[in-house]
């Protein structure tokens, strides 16, 4: 019996979990690297909790974003090199489709335990406890828009070798809508005012990349392969 | 079934690619029962497997896992048809090995299990038998005489004579054309 569309799209997902887990340094890198940004910066500036209140938003956005850059090198390039995605599309599949699940394996990997580790970051940083939702929320919609607008720069350096600082330079200026929406929500939790309008607009940035990136990347992702 | 020969750089691999409408040819046409590819090619892939150079094997996957996602993308698999066909290659005592440990006559025999698993009509091997033992290039030999003789298409690129016996095999020289 052949397999559906959603049977599918769950076989690349399972598939790239497990690999996770079995390759678990890949994976931790950047939320260790997110981690060790968020705790220099109370050695650095001063330990004084409404200094670092101030720019918490910031610091947690700038570190989020740059752990999320880190881990789009791996996105596809593994795959790439041993012919997975050559047979993805040959599958008989949508390639569109099962890139789509890839990245959003790659969010669930990386995006969601960004947004999960940002509350510790956050109380170390003075940010008090009614406003983690407002860190959780965004990070979480946020690093989603990061790993689809990602997914297009990673797909397209396929054929560079190093192509780590070609894509960060693909990349950057389409994440900085993300940084500034992001880091305006968080800030508004902080201070104790509704952050849903900026929440908003990053859901549809979200539904925008969920609707596009997928098509671009299965785009370049062809084109690498010939 | 076509066995493909030529130099290193004739352009074989690049046919088999063309073939199964990974590259664009700069000329002509693909046709499969009749219909342009190009028009459906979902469709046309159902049909086919490819297998390259290198088996498209996961290091971190055990042989089993491998041919799971690899297969089970095309169609639902029972545990029991991928130990039949890693039976049928030999290849049934790395099963649960990760395929990082396996040799590369190994992996190549775990890539053509998938190859059998696929069920497909057309089948497109670039070079079948590279990194097999003598037995190794006897199995695939077999095979293909089987997948003929139920009908089955295959294109395969080759350096050396393929060991098939009951069947017709036509040759192209791409040095020669």
């Amino acid at each position: 019996m052949n397999t559906s569309a959603l049977q599918a799209a769950r076989l690349v997902l399972a598939r790239d979990l497990q690999l996770a887990f079995r390759k678990r340094a890949q994976f931790i890198q950047p939320l260790a690297f997110f981690a060790i940004v968020t705790t220099l910066f109370p050695l650095s500036i001063s330990p004084e909790l409404s200094r670092l209140r101030e720019i918490a938003s910031g610091v947690l956005w700038v570190a989020a974003l740059l752990a999320s850059l880190l881990a789009l090198e791996f996105l596809f390039r593994d795959d790439a090199y041993d012919g997975t995605l050559e047979q993805y599309a040959l599958s008989g599949q949508s390639l569109t489709w099962l890139l789509f699940a890839k990245t959003t394996a790659h969010w669930l990997l990386t995006g969601l335990p960004l947004a999960l580790m940002a509350p510790l970051a956050g109380l170390s940083l003075g940010v008090p406890f009614t406003a983690l939702p407002g860190i959780i929320a965004p990070i979480a919609l946020g690093t989603l828009v990061l790993s689809l607008i990602g997914a297009i720069g990673a797909a397209l350096t396929l054929g560079v070798r190093r192509s780590g600082v070609l894509l960060t330079l693909l990349t950057l200026p389409l994440a900085m809508p993300v940084l500034i929406f992001g880091a305006q929500a968080t800030d508004s939790a902080i201070r104790g005012v509704s952050f849903a309008a900026p929440l908003y607009l990053l859901g549809a940035m979200a539904v925008l990349g969920i609707t596009l990136a997928p098509l671009a990347a299965s785009a370049a992702v062809r084109i690498s392969l010939e | 079934m076509l066995q493909l020969t030529g130099a290193n750089g004739a352009g074989k691999t690049s046919l088999l690619r063309c073939l199964c409408a990974l590259m664009h040819p700069e000329d002509g046409r693909l046709l499969w029962e009749g219909h342009p590819v190009y028009e459906d090619l979902p469709a046309f892939h159902a049909q086919l497997v490819y297998l390259g150079h290198e088996p498209p094997l996961k290091a971190d996957l055990t042989a089993r896992e491998n041919l799971k996602y690899w297969v089970g993308l095309r169609r639902r698999l029972m545990t029991a048809d991928l130990d039949a066909a890693l039976e049928r290659v030999g290849a049934s005592t790395c099963r649960d090995q990760p395929a990082r440990s396996l040799s590369a006559g190994q992996k190549r025999r775990v890539a053509l299990a998938g190859v059998i698993l696929f069920a497909s009509t057309l089948w497109l091997l670039d070079e079948p038998t590279t990194n097999l033992d003598a037995d190794g290039q006897r199995l695939v030999g077999s095979l293909i005489e089987e997948h003929v003789k139920d009908g089955g298409l295959v294109i395969a690129a080759v350096h050396q004579d393929l060991m098939v016996a009951g069947t017709q095999i036509r040759t192209l020289n791409l040095s020669a054309a």
